[in-house]
């Protein structure tokens, strides 16, 4: 940890001494809600690697408050260019669990037509929650540039791009921190610094005192954050996006978080976290946090969370056997969407292997004829 | 009717695409009040004002990165890479971005965008002011690439690009910027992507051609012609998507073939070509096809006469696959 402290709203004990955080109880509800559906898909999809029945997934375990804190400042008519650790931001804004479940099992359903690895979601309603792609940092320029369209069309869309504190070392990190700066685009950047880029701890990362102060540099303010505390979440990055919403340039949040699971399903943290760190995060749950506070304000009573994460399971649970039982994309789905109009060349290359699979007997029934 | 020269067509297509669409935005390196390093985009900032047609941060990442933002939210980006050669740190931003984000996304976001810049040889740029990377972004399923070599395609293919909804690499011979001149239509108009030139007719010898390795051809043709070899000449002029039956039909008419490209030899683009024929029409050919490229090497400075493929090195081609 560095010298800054992060900027916190809620004690571990609950209380929020004199802080006004200016949301109703329902707005509360939803965020709470909203961060026990996104345990409720993680533990599911953990179980569904495990037993096989996905490849692959992405825990977020211990980070629910920056997703879903961040996400609550954020209009529908605003922009996510996110991470791939990020689905509680589509979720927070109404994206279905069902809708993440087709891309998770990579089916027909899935708007990415099973072309990405699971968790790489790609939505655009009811909030845009940008295409996400595996490497790191290249969504950052995009949001600036996307933000400089808006700004053209005088437009007061905000565009919130999210990374990891390994991402701060990547090129478009700094290139769309630059670029923002001069733009004085539109622009939230939100760093969730969980402590490990994989494997890579902080001290291997940079050797600045933490991320946010990396935000003078592109002439814009740094701002840290207790990433386990969703109400200054909110309140930092509310106030970063009121700001770029009233044309007063960007800003870079971090948010000090911590992962409780793997980097995804084909990692072991145990290799290489220290026990006592995963001993003193565990105490520092953001949602038991919330609890804290929901049962201060008298929101919230025992028995609570139990319902509302066995609904969410439910709900998970019976997304996960729908998206089970919906059949694989079609052949052709291979070779559209390359371009908007199907070249010659992809025409042949699609037909040759439609003409294969059909002679070799495995072709499925949803494959269809390839269009020639 | 004008005469312009190819870069006085480029700076017309600019305009022309600019009046016609309040989507279009041009941006780079130095490409604002100065007009960029070749004067391309000179006159557009003073012409349309600076929020369309501005300098960017000295950040090839950040210029395309931030031309895909764009385009993901309804604006036509022309951005400006300086000189090719600078293009590799946005080489993730083309490769892993732009051409993917249709097929990723499953057409939920698309990448409508041109990326300008000058490439290959002839102005002693050395390493690094000189270099033809066609072949590095041909194998870019999802992008298209453009390479003109007249004033009328550089104009139409620009505009044709600009209009089409998929990133397209708009690749300019800067050794023909100011060499060559010819008739450039006023206002709008295109040239399809996707489809050949024939430059020059003949029966004997079928040479495949783009940017400036054309006017090289056109030379070693009219002295091919002149010991008797009638050659045809195409020029491909988008190399990506290829019109692959064109040049079948082409290689068919004559049976013996030349490729030539200013690139390294190795798994270059005349490599791509030659499999095509051995593939396809193999029973057509009367020779093996010929390529007549840059060595493989880094691109030489004081020497480049000797590295860039001339008309001397192309009519020695001609008359290897006519006698074979």
């Amino acid at each position: 940890m560095t010298a800054t402290q992060p900027i916190s709203v809620i004690e571990e004990s609950g209380a929020i001494n004199g802080h006004a955080h200016g949301l109703s109880k329902q707005e509360l509800s939803h965020c709470y809600r909203t961060m026990l559906l996104v345990r409720a898909f993680d533990d599911t999809c953990l179980k569904l690697q495990r037993s096989g029945r996905i490849g692959f997934s992405i825990p977020n375990k211990g980070v629910e408050a920056c997703q879903v804190g961040a996400a609550s400042a954020l209009r529908k008519s605003d922009w996510i260019f996110p991470s791939y650790r990020d689905f509680g931001m589509a979720l927070y804004h109404g994206v279905k669990p069902l809708d993440m479940m087709h891309n998770m099992y990579g089916n027909a359903q899935d708007s990415a037509k099973g072309r990405q690895m699971p968790v790489h979601f790609s939505f655009d309603a009811p909030i845009h929650f940008v295409s996400i792609s595996s490497p790191i940092g290249t969504h950052i320029p995009q949001a600036v540039g996307a933000a400089y369209a808006a700004m053209m069309r005088k437009e007061d869309t905000v565009f919130l791009t999210s990374f990891g504190d390994g991402g701060t070392s990547s090129l478009g990190f700094h290139s769309g921190m630059n670029f923002a700066g001069v733009w004085k685009a539109p622009v939230v950047f939100l760093c969730q610094n969980n402590g490990y880029a994989i494997s890579c701890p902080t001290e291997e990362q940079t050797a600045s005192d933490g991320y946010a102060i990396k935000a003078k540099a592109y002439g814009m303010p740094g701002v840290v954050v207790d990433g386990n505390d969703l109400l200054a979440v909110r309140k930092v990055v509310g106030e970063a996006v009121e700001r770029a919403r009233k044309g007063g340039g960007p800003t870079l949040v971090e948010a000090r978080t911590f992962r409780m699971g793997g980097h995804s399903t084909s990692d072991d943290p145990t290799r290489y976290v220290p026990k006592e760190l995963v001993e003193y995060w565990a105490k520092r749950d953001p949602i038991e946090r919330f609890e804290r506070f929901l049962a201060q304000a008298g929101y919230w009573k025992k028995g609570d969370r139990d319902r509302l994460y066995d609904e969410c399971m439910q709900e998970v649970g019976a997304a996960a056997r729908a998206a089970e039982e919906t059949a694989r994309p079609a052949l052709e789905t291979v070779f559209t969407d390359v371009y908007a109009d199907m070249p010659a060349h992809l025409r042949r290359q699609g037909q040759a292997a439609f003409d294969l699979a059909a002679r070799k007997g495995d072709a499925s029934a949803g494959d269809g004829k390839f269009p020639l | 009717m004008a005469t312009l020269t190819l870069l006085q067509a480029v700076n017309d297509g600019l305009k022309t695409a600019m009046r016609r669409d309040p989507s279009v935005y041009v941006f780079g390196e130095d490409v604002g009040p100065k007009g960029g390093v070749f004067l391309a985009t000179e006159g557009l900032t003073k012409a349309f004002g600076k929020n369309r047609c501005f300098d960017t941060p000295l950040s090839e990442d950040g210029i395309v990165g931030a031309a895909i933002g764009m385009a993901l939210n309804g604006l036509k980006p022309v951005c400006e890479i300086q000189f090719q050669d600078f293009i590799f740190p946005a080489f993730d931003q083309i490769v892993s971005e732009a051409a993917k984000f249709r097929y990723r996304s499953g057409g939920q976001y698309t990448c409508p965008m041109v990326i300008r810049t000058p490439y290959g040889g002839g102005i002693r740029g050395g390493l690094y002011h000189s270099q033809s990377g066609e072949a590095y972004f041909c194998h870019t399923p999802g992008l298209k690439v453009v390479i003109p070599s007249t004033p009328h395609d550089a104009k139409g293919l620009l505009l044709a690009s600009i209009a089409d909804p998929d990133p397209v690499l708009f690749l300019e011979p800067k050794a023909l910027y100011r060499s060559v001149k010819g008739e450039v239509p006023e206002g709008d108009y295109s040239v399809p992507l996707s489809t050949l030139r024939t430059v020059r007719e003949g029966e004997r010898v079928t040479v495949f051609c783009y940017g400036a390795m054309v006017p090289q051809a056109v030379k070693a043709a009219e002295q091919a012609a002149a010991k008797g070899i009638e050659c045809l000449i195409v020029d491909l002029r988008t190399l990506y998507p290829l019109d692959e039956e064109g040049v079948l039909e082409a290689a068919k008419r004559t049976g013996r073939v030349v490729v030539v490209h200013e690139a390294p030899r190795f798994c270059g683009y005349g490599a791509e070509i030659s499999a095509m024929i051995a593939e396809n029409i193999i029973e057509y050919m009367e020779a093996p096809v010929a390529r007549v490229t840059g060595f493989d090497t880094p691109f030489p400075n004081t020497l480049e006469h000797h590295y860039m493929p001339d008309d001397r090195r192309i009519l020695d081609a001609i008359e290897h696959v006519h006698g074979f």
